[in-house]
């Protein structure tokens, strides 16, 4: 089996079973994390360029290494030195970076949409990083990874997430994969950061913070930028900390033998309570760990897999 | 000289006829209308198997000139109007410099003189440079031809600001003409608020923006008795108060865009430029409540909006492409063959929208083709098979979500004040056929 289309834009197109493929993947692929030399001949002679039009730590580390395992060549564009800040149009960059003849581009930019626009200009692979407010696939793939590792399904579990649902990319991508793979998500925040129509995403949506946290077997934390207060979301960091940060107090509601995500960077004090970011519960280091195993199952698998391993 | 349209089915509303007639044109009037006419000096014009209509007029296009002519210029958007089966168009006065005063609408009608291929109506600035702050020289520009006034573009996004202007427009009798966004509550938004915009992580340009305007325009309408004529209504609440106000008789005339009639909110999920406008495309209940409020008269006018940008403009990532598409070209086709075809509306009524409606906002003693008016008149072959390609539009720019569609319905000849200014009667082939074809 392989996967449907080209290119990973999105949760929203994937299958259930191209979902299971993916994680089932990263397990053979973590394993290569743990070896000595940590390092297969998978993409020996392809060249991966790494277009992050947003800053990005973890997210380009993540790949950069999932691409050095797989051994591929890699090329790494920045927000900071790209033609972008010269004026230069994302259709003249992707031709000129279609004329390096590279077999994947991964891409983050800031609006969403930007993978899609490669995909239909671009004959290489296009992986979305990460476009805007729309989806973030590789994060809620190996949130999936992480979840299943340590929980064994999804079908039956209650998936919390909270904080600014608006504009988080990480929750649209979460939402769809989750629900699709037959967990109960609900997403919870203050009003303002619920966008219209979420529902039809495939999840419940409340403002009460303990609905939500109430026998949760996954409790997912989003990042609250402070902007946002700027932009009249709500009045302070301080309020919304009170009526939305997760602490241990609040983390009691949900289901025993939970577990606490994050897709970082955290907010020590804002979002979260350094002491609940730290403890037992939190798996927010095994996603860090596991993006690299996901990331390396999404590039072995659109390269071809094992069909073209195969062949060769 | 006269020429004689012999053998069509003249629709004149206006007149109350719907039935076989000749139609004979002298010196640029409409002589006669009767059945079996005859004429021996007069050039003959055979429309068998036409529907022969009061010349259509879109009061609400964007001609870009003076300032942004690579999207189109008033030759080559007149052009368009022509084959499009327009016999007038109205623009829009957000140019570079924007129409707000005497010289810029005199350099329009100029330009429209030299090289237009049918009349424009210039529409002036409600305020100076567009910018919201204080009127613009309304009677200087309505003196030179400025047939309504608006900040298009843009709304008039002071309260006080379209008091006034509702107020002193009564002076020269013309129109305020409002593009109802609350911009504070747009925010940014690129697409219809709801599912779709959720789903793609676009920002959402929610419909009470619209309607807020919308019944702002019409309370400051009630309060200074002035005619407030609302642009591209989009939403049914918007109708919905239209409806009610004109209940109430106040002034307040609308219109309708055919791509809110055709299209929902649907069309833009692969994140498609071409079907990024604004206002927006909404949903399914939407487009009903606007296509039962074009039956039920609450909807004055058909208008295409016409906004054309060139293709590396639109060729970008979706929130930074500009609002708007082409119309002049395609609006006929669609609505003959999704509001007439489609049983939304009868023939009669869409010559009341697109040609009638028209002309009585904007004051122009045309949209009937009674003896003596002007010989103004559009002809449409209501089962012409027709495929929408962009190479065979006459604007200079092809963004249109309707490229490739197929569409029963066109029109097929022109004429304005008695000459004809476009002939596709013949199809596609011949010089002069239209964008669709």
């Amino acid at each position: 089996m392989r996967l449907r289309s080209p290119h990973l834009l999105g949760i929203e197109p994937l299958e259930p079973d191209e979902i299971t493929l993916i994680l089932d993947t990263a397990e053979t692929m973590a394993e290569v994390s743990r070896r000595e030399i940590k390092k297969v001949p998978t993409l020996r002679g392809k060249t991966v360029i790494n277009l992050f039009v947003e800053p990005s730590t973890r997210t380009r580390s993540s790949f950069e290494l999932a691409e050095k395992r797989l051994s591929a060549d890699t090329l790494n564009f920045s927000a900071q030195s790209s033609s972008f800040v010269k004026g230069e149009t994302l259709l003249d960059t992707a031709r000129n970076l279609e004329a390096m003849a590279p077999d994947f581009i991964v891409i983050r930019h800031r609006e969403p949409g930007a993978p899609h626009f490669l995909a239909r200009h671009c004959q290489a692979a296009i992986i979305n990083a990460g476009d805007g407010t729309h989806e973030h696939p590789t994060q809620a793939l190996l949130d999936a990874y992480t979840i299943r590792q340590r929980l064994g399904r999804f079908r039956g579990l209650k998936v919390a997430i909270v904080g600014d649902i608006l504009h988080s990319r990480v929750a649209r991508s979460n939402i769809l994969l989750l629900s699709r793979m037959g967990a109960e998500v609900f997403v919870c925040g203050p009003p303002t950061l619920i966008p219209r129509g979420v529902e039809s995403l495939g999840c419940r949506a409340t403002c009460r913070i303990e609905e939500a946290l109430e026998g949760a077997h996954v409790v997912m934390v989003l990042r609250i930028q402070l902007e946002r207060m700027h932009s009249g979301f709500f009045p302070t960091l301080r309020e919304y900390a009170t009526l939305y940060g997760l602490d241990l107090e609040r983390f009691r509601r949900a289901a025993p033998g939970a577990i606490l995500m994050h897709p970082g960077p955290i907010n020590r004090g804002v979002e979260i309570t350094g002491e609940l970011a730290d403890g037992h519960a939190s798996v927010i280091l095994e996603q860090v760990a596991n993006g690299v195993a996901v990331r390396m199952a999404v590039l072995y698998l659109l390269a071809g897999g094992a069909e073209r391993e195969a062949a060769a | 000289m006269k020429r004689l349209l012999k053998g069509g089915r003249v629709v004149d509303p206006a007149s109350g006829i719907d039935a076989r007639r000749d139609v004979l044109i002298d010196h640029g009037r409409i002589a006669r209308v009767a059945e079996g006419l005859a004429d021996p000096e007069a050039e003959l014009v055979d429309v068998t198997g036409l529907v022969v209509c009061p010349g259509f007029i879109d009061m609400h296009v964007h001609l870009r000139e003076p300032g942004e002519e690579w999207k189109e210029t008033i030759a080559t958007g007149t052009r368009a109007a022509a084959a499009g089966g327009f016999t007038g168009v109205a623009c829009m006065p957000n140019t570079n410099p924007p129409n707000d005063s005497r010289s810029v609408t005199e350099f329009i009608l100029k330009r429209a003189r030299e090289e237009g291929v049918v009349p424009v109506y210039p529409i002036g600035c409600v305020s100076k440079g567009r910018a919201g702050r204080e009127l613009a020289e309304m009677g200087d520009m309505a003196a030179a031809g400025a047939r309504a006034f608006s900040d298009d573009g843009a709304p008039v996004r002071a309260s006080w600001l379209m008091r006034r202007a509702l107020e002193y427009a009564q002076v020269f009798d013309v129109p305020i003409i409002d593009h109802c966004e609350d911009l504070e509550l747009v925010d940014g938004g690129v697409v219809h608020e709801g599912q779709i915009a959720t789903r793609l992580g676009l920002r959402g340009w929610p419909a009470v923006a619209e309607e807020i305007l919308v019944q702002r325009d019409i309370l400051l309408a009630e309060y200074t008795g002035g005619h407030v004529h609302l642009a591209h209504l989009s939403t049914a609440r918007s109708v919905e108060f239209v409806r009610e106000a004109k209940a109430r008789g106040i002034r307040v005339t609308c219109e309708v865009t055919p791509h809110h009639l055709v299209l929902t909110h649907e069309a833009v999920r692969e994140y498609s430029t071409n079907a990024k406008m604004n206002p927006p495309l909404r949903d399914e209940a939407a487009v009903e409540a606007l296509r039962r409020a074009l039956a039920d008269g609450t909807v004055d006018a058909i208008a295409t909006d016409h906004a054309p940008h060139h293709a590396d403009e639109k060729c970008v990532e979706f929130a930074l492409a500009p609002f708007g598409i082409v119309g002049l070209e395609t609006a006929v086709s669609l609505c003959i063959d999704r509001l007439v075809h489609g049983g939304v509306i009868p023939l009669g009524r869409l010559v009341e929208l697109m040609s009638c409606g028209p002309a009585r906002i904007l004051r122009l003693p045309k949209g009937t083709l009674r003896p003596g008016a002007d010989a103004d008149v559009t002809v449409l072959d209501l089962e012409r098979e027709v495929e929408v390609r962009a190479e065979r539009f006459r604007s200079r720019a092809c963004n249109s979500p309707f490229i490739g569609w197929r569409l029963r319905g066109a029109p097929v000849m022109t004429i304005v004040a008695g000459e004809i200014v476009y002939d596709g009667r013949h199809g596609p082939e011949e010089e002069g056929s239209p964008g669709v074809g």
